[in-house]
């Protein structure tokens, strides 16, 4: 070693002075540390973008413009016989209404609004939904004494009228849109200004049955709110006893042996399998094999069992895990059996924990797609709703996402804003139940 | 007898036998719980366990079992001959099923009489006039044999009905009297009763096993089915995909499973650089507060569900990169046509992937042993020299079988390709063309009214099996990564 000592470095060095090599090192570790930050940052950023697109996008669906205008419900033409019987009455279809909406909105077009482009009463076909001859002869039928009388209506503009206002459709790119030109737009700037063309709160957004693709003011989400509704209960009263029972037996009973390592590799597996493999299990099961009524919240609901069950049994094995074995040691002292032990002592202490991972599960399943896109939830219009809890859970219906997916799907460009509308009301729900998951865990959860 | 009554009454048999057999104990006893081996409640789930659990769990076999049964019988009775050109006895059956369920409705509305049915002759009535009267909507005219098969077909199945309903009572019945003889003062009830919570518990976990049974089985059966119908070299190494639901499909796999894997790769490209370094920067750098500030945040990617990430790619992505590469954008170049590609929804899938790969790595890192940690610091090296050199390649492993997981969620990923990806199957390099992948076809060739015999619908089912496979070797090449990375530091 005394050799080393001849060998004098060659230039010198003092520990007050930074040598380039400690600065290179040391750039490096800001370089570094500045990677992690804006990585860090970049996910951030990325569920800003993420959530503010949503907001931005889909805050227009629960707004809608309505036309207000009184309706001159003429007998001569809803009750020719003028004797108010609610058959005949009915026997008059929605065609029948259409010209008195048109002549009521021509009416106030020409008192409103002298001197516009617009001629005759069949030119505002291009301002009113499809939808409102339905609406008011729905009105109508309830209340026959109206016929006769100028009533004054709320009705649904077109989409177009709409999209104007909200900005998504422009002179310019109305240009070649063969439903409406630029006289229109004229007249509902006009009619706005007057107080007539306004926008409200849409809460037929919220409840309402989808619409067909030709007019999206129409369509909500309320019906395949139900369908998730009547999904998310054969959810829960499936996966929370199933989930349960299977993790007590593998936490508390299970010998170590064979059969119970392959079941363990066996959830974790499961809960990595992708979940369109779950829909085509549901497909070939349920509706191929057992005959189940496709697009039933029924067989929805037993495909997202078995899918989040996985996650149910992994969460709740966590919190059986985390009550001590004093507890145990200490009931089985007093001569309990292992039985007593478990569901009298250590299922009472686990159930916080248990819960969180359900409602967890639970929110998982809600917004999940791909799974009932093959068991029939999309393709058709969800139009109707549930007479009842059996046809609630057996008839055809939609679920919120397999609905926002079907939006998306659809050319009219006014369907897109339904769609992250019906994000925005996902999520809601998707928060809610985190939150409650959160607020659970922490109020009830002991720590031992 | 319907369901809903043969339950029942099952029911209230089990109710009755808790009620007596608590009181036969209680009474064996002189009515004093002291004198008993178990707790009176004990005897009374004892009685009720046997009067129920055998009765439904024969209930529930029955079930399944009785349609398969009936089918087989009724299908082997119908002449080969008399199974029309360019049909099968698959769709013969169906039609069978149809008349027979059509028969049932016409009698519980009263249309025709019970006897009536059973007498019904094809050439003698218009059934499908009949059938039509009470809403059941036949797609040809009602021949003899399918007639003569749908009444065969009622009257099996209404004799394995009355005979489940006279075996499940008596079973019922048999275990209440069975339970309620042996029940006395000295009778270990509690023992019995746990054992069948035991057995419960047991058939609940079975689930789990019976799930994936379920899965390989529908996807195997299917398979074959498919394999049967078209050639599986074809199908394995095919590039060309163009279903066509009138015939002479080209169904090679090559193009989507090209599509999937470039995909993925762009994913992995954008998810694993982000994830892993905000996993190191959170692990290793962060204060204790912006850890629990910053943490959750990026997990909240993790649960918004997947249709919100499509949507996206499809109305926000998409248009934006064709603003910047389509013609007439930013770069005044023409390299993408549609809003949909595989960049678009290569991006959007690794910000839905961020979170998997940095949660999991954070969990690796923090379980290196920070004696590592301490005893490179000691030596001189800088923190991201410890990093770099010493506590990544002790967690390696981990962060390999990390990315794995990932890349199978990646693989198995359906929304976000399906509304983002496009739907055109191409071997093309161009990351800004459309491509699809496997789950988007699985999508496309099942929805809709394909019938389940064709081949163009039965190749889903060969993609979910390839699918399957590889998500399957994946994950257990994952799993047993990090499970013998974790033992190495415990």
């Amino acid at each position: 070693m005394t050799d080393a000592t001849n060998n004098t470095p060659k230039a010198k060095t003092s520990l007050l002075t930074v040598s380039p090599r400690v600065k290179k090192r040391n750039a490096q570790e800001a370089r570094f540390k500045a990677y992690g930050i804006a990585a860090v940052a970049t996910g951030l950023v990325f569920l800003v973008i993420l959530l503010s697109t949503i907001l931005y996008n889909g805050v227009g669906a629960f707004q809608q413009t309505f036309i207000t205008v009184p309706i001159y419900l003429d007998e001569a033409k809803l009750d020719k016989n003028g004797n108010r019987d609610i058959e005949e009455i009915k026997k008059v279809s929605t065609f029948g209404y259409t010209p008195l909406i048109q002549d009521a909105i021509f009416a106030a077009i020409e008192e409103k609004a002298p001197g516009s482009e617009i001629t005759s009463a069949k030119d505002t076909k291009a301002l009113i939904s499809a939808s409102a001859a339905a609406q008011i002869r729905d009105v109508v039928i309830a209340n026959p004494d109206m016929i006769g009388k100028s009533v004054e209506f709320r009705i649904l503009a077109a989409s177009r009228v709409d999209g104007y206002l909200k900005g998504r459709v422009t002179r310019d790119s109305i240009a070649r849109d063969k439903n409406i030109d630029a006289k229109h737009l004229d007249v509902v700037d006009t009619l706005r200004s007057k107080g007539i063309v306004k926008r409200e709160f849409n809460m037929a957004f919220i409840t309402g049955a989808d619409a067909s693709e030709s007019r999206p003011e129409q369509a909500g989400i309320g019906v395949s709110m139900l369908g998730s509704l009547f999904m998310m209960l054969v959810v829960l009263v499936l996966s929370l006893p199933i989930g349960v029972a299977a993790s007590i037996y593998l936490e508390e009973f299970a010998p170590q042996n064979k059969w119970t390592d392959l079941i363990e590799v066996n959830i974790s597996n499961l809960a990595a399998v992708p979940s369109i493999v779950f829909g085509i299990l549901g497909l070939a099961v349920f509706i191929q094999f057992a005959g189940l009524p496709q697009s039933a919240p029924l067989v929805g609901g037993l495909v997202l069992t078995l899918m989040t069950l996985p996650t149910i049994i992994i969460s709740t094995r966590a919190s059986l895990k985390s009550v001590p074995p004093s507890i145990r040691d200490a009931a089985l002292g007093l001569g309990a059996s292992k039985m007593q032990s478990v569901f009298h002592h250590v299922l009472p202490l686990a159930m916080p924990g248990i819960l969180t991972g359900t409602i967890i599960g639970l929110a998982q399943a809600l917004g999940e797609t791909a799974p009932l896109l093959l068991i029939g939830m999309v393709g058709y219009i969800a139009s109707n709703y549930p007479s009842g809890p059996i046809s609630g859970f057996m008839d055809p219906n939609s679920a919120m996402p397999a609905q926002i997916y079907e939006w998306a799907k659809r050319a009219d460009p006014a369907y897109y804003e339904r769609a992250w509308g019906g994000i925005i009301i996902l999520l809601v729900f998707l928060i809610t139940m985190n939150i409650i998951a959160i607020i659970l865990r922490r109020r009830f959860e002991r720590r031992w | 007898m319907p369901l809903l009554w043969l339950v029942l009454i099952v029911l209230a048999l089990a109710g009755a036998g808790y009620v007596l057999g608590r009181q036969r104990a209680m009474s064996s006893a002189g009515g004093d719980t002291r004198h008993l081996h178990s707790l009176p409640v004990y005897y009374g789930s004892n009685v009720a366990i046997f009067a129920a659990m055998p009765a439904f769990l024969v209930l529930a076999v029955w079930l399944i079992a009785q349609p398969l049964l009936v089918d087989s019988i009724v299908s082997a009775d119908i002449p080969a001959t008399a199974v029309p050109e360019g049909s099968t006895l698959s769709l013969l059956m169906s039609d069978v099923r149809r008349v027979a369920d059509g028969l049932d409705l016409a009698i519980s509305q009263g249309t025709i009489a019970a006897d009536e049915a059973k007498t019904l002759r094809a050439d003698a009535t218009d059934v499908r006039a009949l059938l039509a009267s009470v809403g059941v909507a036949l797609g040809s005219d009602v021949n003899e044999t399918t007639l003569s098969a749908a009444q065969e077909f009622r009257a099996l199945t209404g004799t394995g009905s009355m005979a489940m309903t006279v075996v499940v009572l008596a079973l019922a019945l048999g275990g209440f009297a069975y339970a309620y003889s042996r029940t006395n003062k000295d009778f270990r009830a509690r023992n019995v009763v746990e054992r069948s919570i035991r057995g419960l518990l047991i058939a609940a976990a079975s689930i789990a096993i019976l799930t994936t049974v379920g899965i390989v089985l529908s996807l195997v059966f299917n398979t074959v089915e498919f394999f049967r119908l078209y050639p599986a070299l074809d199908f394995f190494f095919g590039t060309t995909w163009s279903p066509s639901f009138g015939g002479g499909s080209e169904l090679g796999v090559l193009p989507l499973l090209w599509g999937t894997l470039y995909i993925s790769v762009i994913a992995l490209a954008v998810a694993v650089p982000i994830g892993l370094f905000a996993a190191v920067y959170l692990s290793e750098y962060a204060g204790a507060k912006v850890r629990a500030f910053a943490k959750p945040l990026i997990e909240v990617l993790a649960g918004i569900p997947t249709i919100v990430y499509g949507l996206f790619a499809l109305l926000t992505v998409g248009p934006l990169l064709v603003k910047f590469f389509g013609s007439g954008g930013t770069f005044g170049v023409d390299w993408m046509s549609g809003a949909s590609s595989v960049t678009t929804a290569g991006l959007v899938m690794g910000i839905m992937l961020i979170p998997f790969v940095s949660s999991l790595s954070d969990d690796i890192i923090n379980a290196v042993p920070q004696s590592m940690r301490d005893g490179s610091l000691g030596l001189g090296a800088t923190k991201s020299e410890t990093i770099k050199q010493v506590v990544l390649p002790a967690a390696l492993p981990g962060i390999v079988g990390a990315i794995l997981l990932a890349a199978s969620r990646a693989i198995g990923e359906t929304m976000i390709v399906v509304l983002g990806a496009g739907a055109a199957a191409r071997l093309s390099m161009n990351p800004l063309e459309a491509m699809t992948t496997v789950t988007a076809k699985i999508v496309s060739q099942l929805t809709g009214d394909a019938d389940f015999a064709s081949p163009e619908a039965l190749v889903a089912f060969a993609l979910g099996m390839t699918l399957f496979v590889m998500t399957l070797g994946l994950n257990v090449l994952a799993l047993y990564i990090v499970r013998k990375y974790r033992e190495q530091y415990e």
